[in-house]
């Protein structure tokens, strides 16, 4: 079965070509089935694979199929080939299952659009291009796909391109992820010009003896290749195209800028585990942007009134957390945090989704409340999501975003309390989000309020599917148990050379369950204090947040403004560039080339003027001139 | 005897240019025409004589067939002009120019 890992990344290929080449007169229904259909294929391909990978010897679990010799040029070869194991099988799991989900719930939600079959189109060649990133063997077609997620991502976030904040938010993202992709790419050649190949295992066997344990060279290599994780799941300093991502439609950003897309930087870290390992400066830089990024993002996430602009922030917050995960070592645990983030993260998205579906595209909460008796459905799902995000046992967030702080806490306390605060935070801002749109009294708009109505089956039942996952995906990694932490035990195999070289070669001592146990209780604790925080402040006492604001009216306006990121990257970036830009266009090009162009034709131009008064329309002065031609010829050859 | 047969051809090839500069009936244009391709053949036919060599007299077959088709278009021509614009003087057929 392994060896049809081909298939996976296949048929969302397939599925795009036939929505994309002959489904200019399909219903809508059909369109949006064969998507979901192309999609669910892959997860009962990849399920089977998943299957028989759990029967093999747990040291065996790593397979790789070459389909295809795609370039073969001296030193460079590459393949189209696949790998298999468990990190990429999680991944494929995640990526198919979720994606799947998330096409069920777009033939509702984009049901009567005007580009339904381009939407589909997008979305298959995203997954397409997903898979490829997660299965691919070597570092080039895991490129493409990278790159190939970026066109489909900047495709989606300008859907509505006839809007102009859309297609500046696509152009936005597509040009933050060339900064970053610029980082992989030199990262990719160095990989190549020190070990000659780009294929992991081959990279993964020669690093010892290649590089040096912290050398310069795998310094620079890992740290160049997480500049392109920074771009491409929205780190500091290039997370900024993310919350403006949120222009497209809102299953795009439940899948891609929450799902799947945002954590290929995860899961390229993970990959590159072994890397990163020999590169202590690389980790501590890891770890160190991924806690800023939580505990940054989640301060502004707090501000938000955009419901979507919440949940954007907080998926950075989340990213943040995974990437604090590997950089302190527990990459397992960034993994499953990965995972139940999917989970849940879509599902507040696509719940967010029928809110807006209900409300007519409202997305201000200050124009929500008290939807909780109209949306039942969609508020108890919601409510799920939230709980398991804010990490409120025993829903999946608690167990995984506890591993991370406990690893955290290991490496180093001031990460735990950055988790903690961050941790903090998100149950607030997630609460608040909850109490804003479903309780209180209801501030809708009257046309809202005349439309409103709970959402068709079709986009509840992923959101109730979700909602399962979000309770108990988290069983899958009980921490503190002996053996039950199958989560971990599964991937174990993956990061196993990495932790070897971490732990320094001495084995792995095990730690005590009481340390480990307090902290549970603690983040526990600290998630709970963010609801009742929540509650008291949006609930019992309306007031109360505008008097904060009042009282911290300049940290507010800075807060609430993302802190002038913006604006800093337009003043200092963006604007030189276009500057720079303005001045080629109209003193280089204008001025230089077409004064080139034009000379030429204007020189021509009145030479033309000129000789045309040859032109006498008289016979015999034609013949006059034939005879001196002939004079003249006849003069050289014989004068010669 | 060869230098006496091209100074005739020279002469009447001189001729023939002079006439094409000068006159203005398109007919007599034409006759000039001829003549200087007259000149030619004679001295084609000087030279093929005084070479002993056959060449020179199938070339000026080959010019003489030339002449013909040439001044049967170009007849065709003046008569044509003479129809749209009742003249032959070359000097009022002009509109082609600047």
């Amino acid at each position: 079965m392994t060896d049809l890992v081909w298939l996976i990344p296949l048929f969302p290929l397939i599925g795009f070509f036939i929505n994309g080449l002959f489904g200019r007169s399909f219903p809508e229904k059909l369109i949006g089935w064969i998507g979901a259909g192309a999609i669910g294929a892959s997860f009962v391909v990849a399920a089977l694979i998943f299957v028989e990978l759990i029967g093999l010897e747990p040291g065996s679990r790593s397979v790789q199929k070459v389909v295809y010799t795609w370039m073969l040029s001296g030193d460079l070869n590459v393949p189209i080939g696949f790998l298999v194991d468990p990190l990429s099988m999680v991944m494929l799991l995640v990526v198919s299952g979720v994606g799947c989900i998330i096409h069920i719930y777009s033939i509702g939600y984009m049901h009567g659009e005007l580009g339904f079959r381009r939407y589909f189109c997008y979305l298959n060649l995203f997954v397409f291009a997903m898979l490829i990133l997660v299965s691919a063997n070597n570092f080039l077609l895991m490129f493409v796909g990278w790159e190939g997620v970026g066109l489909c991502s900047y495709l989606l976030i300008g859907y509505y391109y006839e809007k102009k904040s859309a297609s500046d938010a696509g152009k936005k993202a597509f040009v933050v992820n060339r900064v970053g992709d610029f980082g992989f790419l030199l990262g990719m050649f160095l990989i190549f010009v020190t070990f000659g190949t780009l294929t992991f295992t081959d990279v993964f066997a020669a690093a010892p003896q290649k590089l040096t344990q912290g050398g310069e060279l795998v310094t620079l290599i890992t740290l160049l290749l997480f500049v392109g994780a920074t771009g491409k799941s929205a780190q500091i300093p290039l997370y900024t195209w993310l919350p403006d991502a949120m222009e497209g439609p809102t299953p795009v950003s439940a899948l891609i800028h929450a799902a799947t897309m945002v954590t290929a930087g995860v899961y390229m870290v993970a990959r590159l585990s072994l890397l990163f390992a020999m590169a202590p400066i690389s980790m501590t830089v890891v770890a160190v942007i991924g806690g800023a990024t939580a505990f940054y993002a989640a301060t502004i996430g707090i501000t938000q009134y955009d419901i979507k602009r919440v949940l954007a922030y907080s998926t950075i917050s989340q990213l943040g957390y995974m990437f604090m995960a590997c950089g302190v070592g527990a990459f397992a645990s960034g993994i499953f945090h990965l995972m139940t983030h999917a989970f849940f993260k879509a599902l507040l998205f696509m719940g967010a989704g029928s809110v807006m579906h209900a409300l007519s595209g409202e997305l201000d909460m200050r124009r929500m409340g008290g939807l909780r008796k109209e949306l039942p459905r969609t508020y108890w799902t919601y409510l799920a999501g939230t709980i398991a995000i804010a990490g409120i046992f025993p829903f999946a967030g608690f167990f995984s975003k506890d591993e991370i702080l406990f690893y955290a806490f290991e490496r180093h306390a001031a990460f735990w309390i950055i988790g903690a605060v961050a941790a903090l935070m998100t149950s607030f801002y997630m609460f608040r989000s909850v109490y804003m749109t479903f309780w209180g009294a209801p501030r809708l708009t009257p046309e809202a309020a005349h439309h409103l109505h709970e959402s068709p089956p079709i986009m509840t039942a992923p959101l109730m599917v979700l909602a399962v996952l979000s309770l108990v995906g988290g069983f899958v990694g009980i921490p503190i148990f002996e053996g039950l932490n199958k989560f971990g035990d599964f991937l174990a195999p993956v990061f196993a050379p990495a932790q070897a070289i971490l732990k320094g070669g001495h084995a792995d001592a095990h730690h005590s369950w009481v340390p480990e146990a307090i902290l549970m209780v603690t983040s526990l604790a600290i998630a709970i204090v963010g609801l009742l925080l929540a509650r008291w402040m949006y609930l019992k006492k309306p007031d109360v947040p505008d008097r904060v604001i009042d009282e911290f009216k300049g940290l507010h306006t800075l807060v609430y403004n993302k802190y002038w990121i913006d604006e800093l990257y337009d003043f200092l970036f963006v604007n030189s560039i276009v500057n720079f830009s303005r001045f080629l266009w109209k003193r280089f090009d204008e001025l230089v080339i077409d004064g080139i162009v034009n000379g030429v034709a204007s020189i021509t131009l009145a030479w033309g003027r000129g000789l045309r008064l040859v032109q006498t329309g008289l016979v015999k002065d034609y013949a006059l001139s034939i005879l001196f031609g002939i004079v003249a010829v006849i003069g050289y050859l014989v004068l010669r | 005897m060869l230098e006496h047969y091209l100074f005739l051809s020279a002469a009447l090839f001189t001729l023939g240019v002079v006439g094409v500069m000068i006159r203005r009936n398109l007919i007599v244009v034409l006759m000039c025409l001829e003549m200087m391709l007259n000149a030619v053949n004679l001295s084609f036919i000087a030279f093929a004589r005084q070479l002993g060599s056959v060449e020179g007299q199938i070339i000026v077959l080959f010019t003489m067939v030339v002449a013909a088709c040439e001044v049967a278009v170009g007849l065709a021509i003046a008569v044509a002009v003479f129809r749209t614009r009742g003249t032959i003087n070359v000097n009022d057929v002009n509109l082609l120019k600047w």
